[in-house]
This record gives C-alpha cells, structure tokens and sequence, in this order.
C-alpha cells in the first residue's frame, strides 16, 4: 500500500460511516428526535466521502484489491473497478438524498415505532449494497447481498401494522430467498469449476458446454429476481407501493440495480459467449420492457404504476445488457460500448428520475392520503413544485429530449440498428427488431406518464383532501430538486458521463475496449446536446413571440359541449384514459372488471369496478405455491411429534448416509 | 456540406409549404364531392386570422396548456430539419438523426396530450387517451420502416437512408420490400396525422374524433399555433415518403425541387381521394390497420435478410 489511502479503502470508511448512521439514534433511548439528525449528517458525510473516493479512483483508473483478512470459508476481499464505480453512484446518491427527505417525511412522531428502526436499517441497506458491488469473494458476497435483503425487508415492513405491507413484505422475503438460492447454486458451481471462491472469474472456453449454459440460467434467474425481469417481477409492485415513499426510491433507484450488476457480471463470465445468451437477453429485455410499461400504463396506483415502470426501465437496460453480450459474442466493439454504454447510462439516468418520481409520489401522498390516482386531481395548482419535479422526471423517463433519458435510449438505438444494418456481414440483423420494441415502450410510456400528469396533477380535484394539498417543505424538495438538475445536466450534457462509461466498459471487456473508438465517435452525443440547447432556444423564441403582446386573457370554464357548470366528476378518469391500451394488451394484463347489470329501462344507481391485478403473481406463482403447501402437506404425516420418531430418523440417514459413503 | 441554397429553399419550404397542402387536400374532397370548395390559400387566411384573434382560457388550466402548442411546434420544426426534402439532404444529418426525429414528435405528443388533459375535459381525456394509444402501435410500424431502410443504406441518419432507394438497383426482393415500406409508412401518415381512415378531420364535435377534440378549448394565436404544427407533420411525414414513391433524381436543383414540389402535391390529392373514397373505420379497428403495417415492415425487413 502506497501512503495515500487507496480509494478502495475510502469507500470502504464510507460504507462503514452509512452503515452506522442510524446506529447512534438507537443506543440513545430517551432522545427525543431518536437521532434523525445525526442519520441525516452520517449518510451525507458518508456519501461526500464515497464521491471523494470515486474522484480518486478516476484520476488513478485501474483496479484496486484489498484483502482485509479472511472469513472461516472464503476471504474479505474487496474491489473497485470501473464497473463497481459506476454502481457505487446510484448507491451513494440516493443513500444521501433519500435520508435528507426521509427527515421530514418520516417524522418520529407521525409513527408507532418512530423512525429509529427505519433509519438503522437504512443505513445498513446503503452499505450492504455498496458491499455487494465491491466484494470479490463469492462467500463474502453472498453474505452482504443477503444482509442486503433482509435489510430491504425490514424497510419494506415499516408500516407493519397494515395487511397490505405485511404480504408485500412477506411476497419479497420469499421471492429474494428464491434468488438467493440461485445464486448460492451460480456461486457453488463457479467455485467447484474454478477451485477458488475469488471473484469475478472468466471461465476458460475449454470447460464443458453445460456448465456455461447452467450458470448462465442461475445466474439471469438469481439477479433477474432482484432486477425485476419479467416473469420474475412478482414480488416489485407490492413492495415498491408499499413502502414508504423514500424507501421505494431507494429500492428501485438503487436496489434493481444490484440485480443488474450481477446481471453485467454473469454475462462477462466467458471471453466469447454464444450469441444466444446475448439473443436472451435482449428478448427477456424486451418482453419485460413492453409488458412492465404496458401494466403500468393499467394501474390505478400511483406507487405501483412507478413500481411497473421500474420493471420496463430494467428491460430497457437488459437489451443493452443483450446487445453487449452479443458485440462480444461477434466480436464487435462497437456494439459492446454502445450497448453496455447505453444500458449503464440508462442505469445512472434511472437512478435519478425514478427516485425522483417516487419522492414526488411521496409529496402526493403526505399531502393527500391517497395513492388512488382517480382520487387525486388538480394538484399541478395546488402543489406547482412538486409538480413541475414530477414533469420533469416524467418526460426525463419517457426518453424524450432534451432530458437525460433521450441519451441512453438513444445509445442502445444506434447499437441495436448498428447490429442490424450497418457492417451486414459482422452483425446479427435480428437485433434490428428490438428497435421497434424499443420504440412501442417509448410510447407506452408517454403513455403511461401522460395519464398520470394528466388525471393527478391536471384537471380539477376529484376528493376535498386534494383540494387542500399543499407542497412540502424545502427539506423535501430540495432532494427532488437535485434530482432534477440531474436530470437535466445529464440530458443535455451525456458527454459528461462517458469517462465513467468507458472506464466500466474496459472493465468488463478489456480485449474489445481497447480496439474501440471511444463513444462520442459513435453516437451523436454532441448532437444530442446541440439538439437540446436548440430545442430548448426554439421554445422560448416561440413563447416570448407569443407571450408579450397579449393583455390578460379572458377566462371561462372549460368546454365541456354546452354543459354550463362542470363538475370534477365529470372529468376522465386513468381508468377509461388507459382503456383502449389495456384492451390492446389484454392477453397480458388480464384485467378484472366488474360490469354493472341494467335491468329495464329505468335502472337503479350501479357501480362499474375494473382493476389490474398482477397476472403472474394472481395466476402462476399463487396458485403454484398453494399446490405445492398441498402437495408438501402429506409430509405432514412424518412429523407426528414423538422425540422417538426423530431419534429413529436421525438412526435411518446415518445409516443410509455410510451405506452411500464410498 | 449543404450549400446556403438549399439550406434557404429547405426552411423555405418547411415553414411556407405546409398549410397549402391542407389546401390541396380540401380541394381535392370538394371536387369529389362535386362542390367548388376554398380557395388553395384558404389554410394560410384562417391561420392569420387565428394569430389576430383574442384567446380564451379555460379556468381549469396551468402553464401546461400554453405550453403544449408552443414546445409541440418546436420539437416539430426541429424535426423538420432533419428530414431530407426530394433530392436534396437535410440540413441537419449526423448518425442516428432518426431515432432524434421519433422523440422529437413524441416530445410534441407528450405536451399535446398532456395540455388537452389540463382541461380536465371529459372529450379531451378521450381524445388524448386515443392518440398516446394509438401513437403506441404506429411508433413501432415507423421504427420497423427504419430499420428496413437502415439494412438497404448501411447507415443511421435520414438522408442517406432516404437517398439508398435511389442508388439501389430497383429490382426483385429488393423493390418488394421497399413497396412494403410505403405502404407501411403511409399508414403511419394517416394515423400520425389523424386522417381518414383513422380520424375524420372534418368534423368537430363527434365522439370518435382524435386530433380535433385534444384541442377544443384552444383558441386565437394557440389554436393556430397547433394547426400550423399538424400541418407541418403532415408535410414531414409526406416528404418521407414521396422518397419510396419517386426515388430518383432529375440532376438539376431546380427541376428537382419542382419535382418535389409536384410529388408532396401530388400526395396530398393522394390523401384527400382516400377521404373522399373511404369511411373512417371503426376505433376499434384502427389497432388492427397499425399492426398490419408494422407487420408489412417485418415482412419487408425479412426479405432484405434474404
């Protein structure tokens, strides 16, 4: 070790000082605040600390191991290489912005058990997920990314005292224990194939074919779990809706993203993959893309539609992920940086318009009381700034320019027709049908993000308790505020990202990075910027032509067809607003309705219901976990209770056990 | 480089063009049905007068809906300068310009659709939910064409693709899938610019009604905004694909321009004839007519696999 602390080691303080912040609240009983502040104070020191790391590790850029001693099975080791760099932002964003509005949104009085469990636990989260992209040991990983589940638990529970969190809670224990179990199938593999528990290894092409293929499958099924891929996504929604607001941004800002590091981090596994596993890829992306944001664009819930939308974000980035996988598979640089470059950027862009988003929902609800969009109504006057924080991120996650989601989106375009034309003969022109796919999530989302500026925040307000809302205060929106900017910066500057990008592309491919040219060269990142300053310039030139000459304008109710008094409960609903979408994807979504009956001529006052359960959950994964408790409760008839059974049991597989033993 | 010209004829002509296009296109349904109908200009009369008149706001309503026409008829025009225009390129090309082009008219459908909901008008609501919904499907059909084009021209941005029609030897599978393209890309025409079959322009107060019934509140200098925006669209779009239609060149500008001028007129008589002769399909149909020209890309992208 050189005399200056190595980056590594800085990140590691930083995790230690996050991981300790809710720490002091909870020996101290008796204070009042339950040490809000001082969780507050250690998250943004932490967090300042881990960005100073990063700056480090950037000027000196190569990889950096530090073994801290070792475990009884496996060793303390860390890293940080440009991959796990790109993945400690998000962490350390969020960790910090997210505490700062949990200290006014969590109050200690508002709740039963005041915010000291919520806030050590938080804390735990942030380090544990910082732990997990920095470990380098298959034990040692599995051990923080466990602590990392069940920290995310006990968040997720924190209002245990409704029905609702306690299922959602319960669903995404079993859900993450069902991962888990893959990844400790992925890791046994890899450490009986390899002899050696250290990771990220690359396997040599001379190992037998099913060994890349079964790791391959654990390792999608494992992290997709996390990530959220459809069809693993059961358990997303319900956790999301129902944790509080800050919470949920930290879940799907940050806690997805795991699942796509491991994700990135299994497809590196060979130096030439087969070109199917990147063909996967790409069609479990897609699939996930279009079906997360067309159930988004069905719900009512303002929470669980954000949730749907985390899941079609995830797709987006595993078809980068997919096109990454497949440039290795040709050997094509350009297609790696391209879609590695486009799915990390989105990673870094969904980290800040998602959590952005879900503070915003999180203003919504402190003020309201309902998550029920068809509630809610004219909040764009009554809360004007978090309604402009909720447009911003809402065009930002729609992709649209000139804010940061147009920039990725548009990365993995060019890599995707890149494949698909451009070079026939070293490409893979299948890949040129994920652009529409693409496409048609671009536009369900607008879609979906439409219908949620519209019927919430526009219009007028359908329930007395949103007539009332107002915004929250500056500890709560300057958070959303930083997040925006972010947002913003990013949109019109993604060159400002590219040395990370490139810095975790060479890490995961090194070989093909080299050989290629950087990513300005490749897509039209200055363009993207020009486009946007133009755009932006073209806007007020417009408005300021229009905007000067006018006196006051006439106001008058809006049109409504010669109705002279409209009332709120005349206007459209997000349930008829999606309708026609929801018909399209009715395959899918499988909504529920209930249709009121007319009898005669003069019927009496009837109700028309319809909702959109999740289907997989509702229709697969229910009703197979009910058959299997079925089929398991003939078990039953072992466990009678006498010690003796047991004792005769316990006889029985020692003696079976030396029978097997050679 | 674009030589100053082109670049003058090129903004020319995005910014005069469009609404005589509504003029021919009026023409060409009177003269069917056997009426003499308005003037060509008449587009160009009804905008000055909407830029003269007093507006009226809706109490209801935000910075949202005067925003929307004004932010829609920027990403329009700036979409507009990526769009080749005959034989000429477009000013503004770089690798990747198209998928800049797509967004740029779904920024344009975000704020349209998002201002029709600041009403809080039940028509509005129908019309908006109508158009982010079927935008969904014809937003793919479009990229699908691209990607066709991308395979034919090898490259990423407007001009080019547009202009490999041109250079390809016009024979077989390769002329198959290039007919397929335009048939396909005309459909998106007709729904992005809610024509018949898709819409019925012509009508006001119909429930069936997608582009007119997002704007009902509008009026004065923002309605005229938004009808200027529709109209340049509508250009675009045509230009797009009067390339599959009249791929080749006459080697002189000026004759090209001509040639270009004819061709867009000659669409939009193409598109007032498909008024005049069809009814509008029934709402629930329109998914199907989207998918079909979706699925024609496919069918054109598989035979340039082949």
């Amino acid at each position: 070790m050189t005399s200056m602390p190595s980056a590594i080691a800085i990140e590691l303080a930083a995790a230690l000082c996050i991981g300790l912040s809710g720490a002091p609240g909870c020996l101290r009983r008796r204070m009042r605040a339950g040490g809000q502040g001082t969780a507050t104070a250690l998250n943004l020191i932490g967090s300042a600390v881990g960005f100073a790391g990063l700056v480090l590790h950037a000027r000196g850029g190569e990889t950096q191991i530090l073994l801290l001693g070792s475990l009884p099975v496996g060793r303390l080791a860390f890293a940080l290489d440009g991959l796990a760099a790109l993945f400690l932002i998000p962490i350390l964003l969020i960790s910090a912005l997210g505490s700062l509005y949990g200290s006014s949104y969590w109050r200690d009085a508002e709740h039963r058990h005041g915010g000291r469990r919520l806030r050590l636990w938080w804390g735990i989260m942030g380090a544990s997920m910082m732990a997990v992209v920095l470990a380098r040991d298959a034990i040692l990983f599995l051990i923080v990314w466990e602590l990392m589940a069940l920290a995310a638990f006990f968040l997720i529970c924190s209002e245990e005292e409704r029905a609702e969190v306690r299922q959602a809670s319960w669903v995404y224990l079993v859900a993450t224990h069902a991962g888990t179990l893959c990844l400790i199938g992925y890791f046994a593999l890899l450490g009986h194939a390899e002899g050696s528990t250290a990771l990220w290894p690359s396997l040599g092409s001379d190992g037998s074919d099913w060994l890349p293929t079964s790791l391959f499958a654990l390792g999608i099924a494992g992290f997709g779990l996390k990530a959220g891929l459809v069809p693993l996504h059961v358990w997303l929604p319900g956790a999301h809706a129902n944790a509080p607001s800050h919470v949920s941004a930290l879940l799907s800002g940050v806690l997805l993203k795991t699942g796509i590091y491991g994700v990135v981090r299994v497809c590196g596994l060979l130096p030439d993959p087969p070109i199917w596993w990147g063909a996967v890829l790409l069609g479990i992306g897609a699939v996930s893309g279009v079906l997360g944001i067309a159930l988004a664009v069905a719900q009512q819930d303002l929470k669980r539609l954000l949730a749907y939308s985390s899941i079609e974000n995830v797709g987006i980035i595993v078809i980068g992920v997919g096109l990454a996988s497949i440039g290795r598979s040709l050997g094509r640089g350009d297609l790696v940086a391209l879609g590695l470059g486009g799915a990390l950027l989105h990673v870094l862009n969904h980290s800040l318009f998602k959590p952005l988003l879900f503070l915003a929902a999180g203003n919504v609800l402190h003020a309201t009381g309902t998550r029920r969009i068809s509630s809610l109504g004219g909040l764009a006057r009554t809360m004007p700034y978090t309604f402009v924080l909720f447009a911003i991120g809402g065009i930002a996650i729609c992709g649209l320019p000139p804010l940061n989601g147009f920039a990725s989106e548009l990365l993995l375009y060019v890599g995707l027709l890149r494949a698909a034309g451009v070079d026939p003969a070293h490409g893979w022109a299948w890949a040129g049908l994920a652009a529409p796919a693409l496409a048609m999530i671009g536009a369900l989302a607008v879609a979906a993000f439409v219908k949620v500026t519209g019927i919430a925040f526009s219009g007028t307000p359908r329930s007395p308790a949103t007539a009332h809302a107002h915004d929250p205060g500056v500890a709560m929106l300057a958070p959303m505020a930083a997040l925006a900017g972010g947002c913003v910066v990013l949109g019109l500057f993604p060159i400002a990202a590219v040395p990370l990008l490139q810095r975790a592309v060479a890490a995961w491919d090194p070989v093909l990075a080299i050989a290629t040219p950087p990513l300005p060269v490749l897509a039209p990142l200055g363009w993207v910027s020009a486009a946007g300053a133009v755009l932006i310039a073209s806007v007020a030139f417009v408005a300021a032509c229009f905007g000067r000459r006018r006196s006051e304008p006439a106001t008058a109710v809006t049109w409504d067809c010669g109705y002279a008094s409209p009332t709120p409960r005349m206007q459209y609903v997000d349930a008829s607003f999606s309708e026609t979408l929801v018909g399209l994807f009715d395959w899918a979504v499988r909504s529920r309705r209930v249709l009121p009956e007319l009898p005669g001529p003069f019927p009496p006052a009837s109700r028309f219901e319809s909702e959109v359960p999740d289907a997989v959950l509702d229709r697969v994964v229910l009703p197979l976990a009910g058959a299997t408790k079925r089929g398991l409760s003939q078990l039953r008839a072992l466990q009678r209770g006498p010690v003796q059974m047991y004792l005769l049991y316990l006889l029985l597989t020692v003696v079976i056990l030396l029978m097997v033993a050679p | 480089m674009i030589d100053f010209q082109t670049l003058l004829v090129h903004f020319a002509l995005l910014l005069a063009l469009p609404p005589l296009l509504l003029g021919v296109i009026n023409r060409t349904k009177a003269w069917f049905a056997g009426r003499r109908g308005p003037p060509l200009l008449q587009p160009y009369h009804d905008l000055a007068r909407l830029f003269r008149k007093e507006m009226v706001f809706s109490r209801t309503t935000t910075w949202v809906f005067r925003a929307g026409p004004v932010i829609t008829l920027s990403a329009i025009l700036l979409a507009g300068s990526l769009v080749p225009f005959g034989a000429f390129d477009a000013p503004v090309r770089f690798s990747g310009d198209l998928v800049l082009f797509v967004y740029l008219m779904a920024l344009g459908r975000f704020f349209t659709t998002a201002a029709a909901l600041d009403t809080g008008s039940a028509f509005e609501g129908m019309g908006a939910a109508r158009e982010v919904s079927f935008a969904c499907l014809a937003e793919a059909a479009l990229f699908m064409a691209f990607v066709v084009l991308v395979r034919f021209s090898g490259s990423l941005s407007l001009s080019p693709m547009f202009h490999a029609p041109m250079i390809a030897s016009l024979h077989g599978l390769s002329a198959a899938a290039l007919f397929l393209v335009a048939v396909a890309l005309f459909v998106v025409l007709l729904a992005e610019n809610s024509r018949i079959p898709v819409d019925d322009p012509s009508t006001h107060l119909e429930l069936t009604m997608i582009h007119e019934v997002m704007v009902l509140d509008h009026s004065g200098p923002l309605l005229g905004l938004i009808l200027y925006g529709a109209a340049i669209k509508l250009f675009l779009l045509s230009a797009l694909v009067l390339h599959l239609v009249l791929p080749f060149t006459l080697g002189n500008p000026l004759l090209d321009w001509l040639a270009f001028l004819a061709g867009v007129g000659a669409i939009a008589v193409g598109i007032g004839v498909i008024e005049s002769v069809m009814a509008r399909l029934r709402l629930r149909a329109v998914p199907s007519l989207l998918i079909a020209s979706a699925v024609l890309c496919v069918f054109g992208f598989v035979l340039t696999l082949v």
